[in-house]
């Protein structure tokens, strides 16, 4: 989850949920079906609405976007990572030369099915990789997706719906009810919120990951029924729901069931209006014998769903908040659309906002298949599985039902992990200061190192200070005099080390 | 990644098993969705922080205490330090299930020949065990008599519990957890810290292993692995010496660089904590491998011996511990090949706690300190040609100056086996724990260990 908005981020509230580690406790329970269900534990207190209005504003006013910016050199390099995974080299050339309004349009409406550009991706011995068997392998497997799709926008919307509708595997311990829901998650990426909503609440996986499969109409589990409101559509303590509406949503989403066979897990997942609670409930003060499909069209048609939606959309793609006019233009034109997905974001990526120079860190594995892309380099090992783990994203292993948290992505373990990430990268890509078939120059300067450097980087943008920094890196760290023997090693040496200080940077890894 | 050794003679379980664990150690998560019903390690989803402990001059992984900055853990260690001196339990695993007829062998045991024709002990091999006549130490725990002789082990003989079971997994995680219950989140050791321990000082809890140990995991307080030294050394390809450290501390020069953007500037931060942390010095030794500190006496050379040097000069510093969890060097899952691997990783372990236990006297904090050494279960008396599988009743060892020194429960005999042909226990390790928890960690167990009340806690402490 981004951390824009902090009256959408119960900070806390989610570290101590049992989500995602309760596997052997929920199949005990589906075997019993206990009588009495065991509440879930939210650290939470109810807060009452406040007086000023909430963050976001349901109703923020009138407003309409301002114009585009043009499309330089360092706005096309924004767009391709914060939309994609990073250009290749000669993309940015190619997205100025295309201009903003056509590539937004082309990453917000591509046409047809995704093509895979390169190679196929195998594990380290060139075998093809099994996503629904191999642990790590559905990581892999994704991760080539976002280094070879040529609809990068889709993959990258495919990214922030498992963040927005978390569901770890930790959990669901199925790899191919995960990649099932990752291509629902694919298919409605740019397409209405409404048909994605109706399918995430109906999906096998998120039937298991917040207990839709326990919640009957004698036993009614508020799992899911409460991340729908707080997490999905709705946001926590704005006002949007009582405790009451989570009772009673619960129990119109009751009625799915799945059958477990042992050695084999969940299968058979169904609507059986035998377990549907079919009687009376009031939910946002409408009353009626609602069911799930109500359940999500009452949520959608909450007063305070759209604020919810753009803001939280705005907030994967600009960390500083919308103003009340951006926001109430994105709400008209989401609502206007019937909640369509593409007209926000492509009215996203054309705002100056979006383009002004402030940073976000990359995820971890946005930063991974980047550094692929620049490198042209498919996935051929799975070390990135473990690697992505270590830097704190594990594909299909998200923390908890919130997501990731946007604002941790870095410390001294994770800074470590991505530069394990770069060395792994550049495999082939590294100098060998010893080889004996090619030779590196014995008299390239310090500045010529830097230039090179960073052509070899496809010129990515840096800030004045760090490419100080590099500058005084390369004129300090050969030692002086070198012998004869020592002036082309080291030089190597050098250009590899700049390199890495160059995808280590801040600079890099947060822009 | 840790992978264990000798793997060729391990059954593909422990194997299995251990990578697992580091796997799930590495993320931070939980275990690979591999193994329905499989336990998963006290302490699976903790998450992990590097911290340095500056006063300390400590490089380690936190788990736990997620709200508190490092400034506070810093004044957490500072004040635990202050405080008197507390005992310190030390927790020696031995890991894949550790032979106990081949550290005391029951050389007089009239079935003892027939049970193990190729693996028996000569008669007049190691020492003596003068507790029962019927029991020979072998001589790769020469270490252990040593220090029986002076009275400063207590042995358990056959160690176990009742329905013995027989996966390294699951054994392991009970003795972990301090109970038979597979879904049990945190350890023994954990437990005690949560209810006994600092909200703010991660040395109390603290693992040698790298890792976090699911014996320390807690649920409340903070513990903490120390940071191996390979886990944070930095490779960057085609970077050698002479160009490496100037590259590294450009990472600090780099993280140091002024910016008024918030989030570039956080991204900063962390790069000037990298090169914070990547400076310190591990304890056990410098970034050439030789110790940081001196040891009074002479240690062998092996990865425990040097850990358990640390942790007597980490004891010598007053740095505040209080459980520390290590394991040993070497695999105890010897399915095959027992006669050639089993002595020599039995002899490194031994011949460091004896180094161990000789550097404590001679800095004169023997009284302070107590290793509790146990494997997650012994082996079946019947050998199998070339090693043995697994069993029920093993051996634990309670050492130190001030362990009680008299042998808890008797040798059950090879006449009479349990129903699975296994060694019969004649003590229980909750039983342990509560006898260590209310004799040296001065607790009283019934917070700790389920069901402390029905078990009647031997003297393995003097009094």
């Amino acid at each position: 989850m981004p951390q824009l908005l902090p009256s959408l981020t119960p900070k806390g509230a989610k570290k101590s949920d049992p989500h995602g580690r309760r596997k052997n406790a929920a199949r005990k329970h589906h075997k019993k079906r206990k009588k009495h269900h065991k509440k879930r534990h939210h650290v939470k207190h109810h807060v009452p609405p406040p007086s000023v209005p909430p963050r976001p504003n349901p109703n923020p006013g009138g407003g309409s976007l301002p114009p585009a910016p043009d499309l330089d050199h360092r706005n096309a390099e924004r767009l391709l990572w914060r939309a994609g995974f990073g250009p290749r080299p000669g993309d940015l050339d190619a997205v100025v030369a295309t201009g903003l309004d056509a590539t937004v349009k082309s990453l917000v409406y591509p046409s047809g099915s995704a093509t895979l550009n390169g190679p196929q991706p195998t594990d380290d011995d060139g075998n093809a990789l099994a996503p629904a068997d191999a642990w790590g392998h559905d990581h892999l497997w994704w991760l080539d997706r976002m280094v070879r799709s040529d609809q990068q926008l889709v993959e990258r919307m495919t990214l922030i719906w498992h963040d927005w509708f978390a569901t770890s595997n930790d959990k669901v311990s199925d790899q191919q009810l995960m990649l099932n829901q990752n291509a629902t998650f694919r298919a409605n990426a740019l397409g209405s919120f409404k048909d994605l909503l109706t399918a995430v609440t109906t999906d096998p996986a998120m039937l298991i990951w917040l207990d839709g499969i326990e919640n009957t109409r004698w036993d009614p589990n508020e799992n899911y029924g409460r991340e729908v409101m707080e997490l999905f559509t709705l946001g926590a303590d704005r006002g949007a729901y009582t405790e009451q509406d989570v009772r009673e949503l619960a129990r119109a989403l009751t009625g799915w069931r799945a059958d477990w066979t042992d050695g084999v897990g969940y299968g058979n997942f169904r609507f059986d209006p035998d377990w549907h609670d079919a009687t009376s409930k009031t939910i946002f003060g409408q009353t009626g014998n609602f069911d799930w499909q109500d359940a999500v069209r009452l949520c959608l048609a909450n007063p305070f769903h759209a604020s919810f939606f753009v803001t939280k959309l705005w907030g994967y793609f600009v960390p500083t908040p919308p103003d009340s006019a951006t926001q109430a233009a994105l709400q008209k034109l989401y609502l206007d659309s019937g909640y369509g997905i593409a007209p926000v974001v492509g009215a996203i990526l054309r705002h100056p906002d979006f383009y002004a120079d402030r940073a976000l860190v990359k995820p971890p594995v946005v930063y991974n298949a980047g550094l692929l892309r620049l490198l042209r380099r498919g996935v051929d090992t799975t070390a990135w599985a473990w690697l992505g783990s270590q830097a704190g994203q594990q594909l299909f292993y998200p923390p908890n039902v919130s997501g990731w948290d946007y604002s941790m992505w870095l410390d001294t373990s994770t800074w470590k992990a991505r530069s394990d990430i770069v060395t792994y990268a550049v495999r082939d890509a590294a100098i060998d200061p010893w080889s004996n078939s090619t030779h590196y120059s014995t008299t390239e300067s310090p500045t010529d190192a830097v230039a090179a450097a960073l052509a070899f980087l496809s010129g990515p943008t840096l800030t004045d200070e760090t490419r100080k920094a590099l500058g005084d890196f390369s004129g300090s760290c050969l030692p002086s005099p070198m012998a004869d023997w020592e002036q082309s090693p080291y030089r190597a040496m050098r250009q590899n080390a700049l390199r890495h200080l160059v995808l280590t940077s801040s600079d890099w890894q947060a822009n | 990644m840790r992978t264990p050794r000798n793997t060729a003679n391990c059954c593909r379980d422990f194997t299995r098993t251990e990578l697992f664990r580091q796997a799930s150690a590495q993320a931070g998560r939980g275990l690979p969705p591999i193994e329905p019903g499989m336990p998963a390690p006290a302490g699976t989803g903790l998450n992990r922080r590097s911290f340095l402990a500056r006063g300390a001059g400590l490089a380690l992984s936190v788990y736990g205490a997620q709200r508190l900055g490092f400034r506070a853990l810093e004044e957490g260690v500072a004040a635990a330090a202050a405080a008197p001196p507390q005992p310190v339990l030390v927790s020696l695993f031995l890991p894949g299930g550790c032979d106990g007829m081949s550290v005391l062998a029951p050389v007089g045991d009239p079935a003892y020949a027939s049970l193990r024709p190729t693996l028996k002990l000569d008669p007049s091999a190691g020492t003596a065990f003068l507790e029962d006549a019927r029991l020979r130490w072998s001589p790769a725990a020469a270490g252990l008599s040593t220090l029986h002789g002076e009275g400063k082990i207590t042995v358990f003989p056959a160690i176990g519990y009742d329905h013995p079971d027989q996966s390294h997994f699951t054994s392991r995680h009970f003795w972990e957890v301090g109970a038979l219950d597979t879904t049990a989140r945190f350890g023994w050791m954990g437990r005690y810290l949560d209810l006994a321990g600092s909200e703010a000082n991660p040395l109390q809890g603290l693992s040698l292993n790298g890792d976090l140990s699911p014996a320390l995991a807690a649920s409340r307080v903070p513990v903490a692995a120390i940071e191996k030294p390979e886990d944070y050394s930095f490779w960057i390809r085609g970077v050698d010496d002479p160009v490496l450290e100037p590259t590294l501390e450009a990472f600090g020069a780099l993280g140091n660089l002024p910016t008024s953007d918030a989030v570039r500037a956080g991204a900063r931060q962390v790069a000037t904590e990298v090169d914070t942390v990547r400076r310190s010095l591990a304890p056990f030794a410098t970034s050439d491998g030789s110790p940081s500190y001196k040891s009074p006496v002479t240690y062998p050379d092996s990865d425990l011996a040097k850990k358990l040097a640390g942790l007597a000069a980490m004891l010598d510093a007053g740095l505040p511990l209080r459980c520390v969890a290590v394991d040993a060097d070497g695999a105890f899952d010897t399915h095959s090949n027992q006669a050639s691997g089993l002595p020599a990783d039995l002899q490194t372990v031994c011949d460091a706690v004896l180094a161990f236990q000789r550097d404590v006297e001679a800095r004169g904090i023997a009284d302070r300190v107590l290793i509790t050494m146990w494997s997650e279960f012994g082996r079946r008396p019947q050998e199998n040609g070339s090693g043995t599988d697994h069993g029920a009743g093993g051996t634990a060892f309670v050492v130190g100056s001030r362990a009680q020194g008299q042998m808890v429960g008797e040798f059950p005999g090879l006449a009479q086996l349990d129903p699975e042909d296994n060694l019969r226990s004649t003590s229980d390790f909750r039983a342990l724990y509560c006898a260590l928890l209310e004799q040296w960690l001065q607790f009283d167990p019934s917070g700790v260990i389920p069901g402390a009340g029905s078990f009647s806690p031997p003297a393995v402490v003097k009094s």
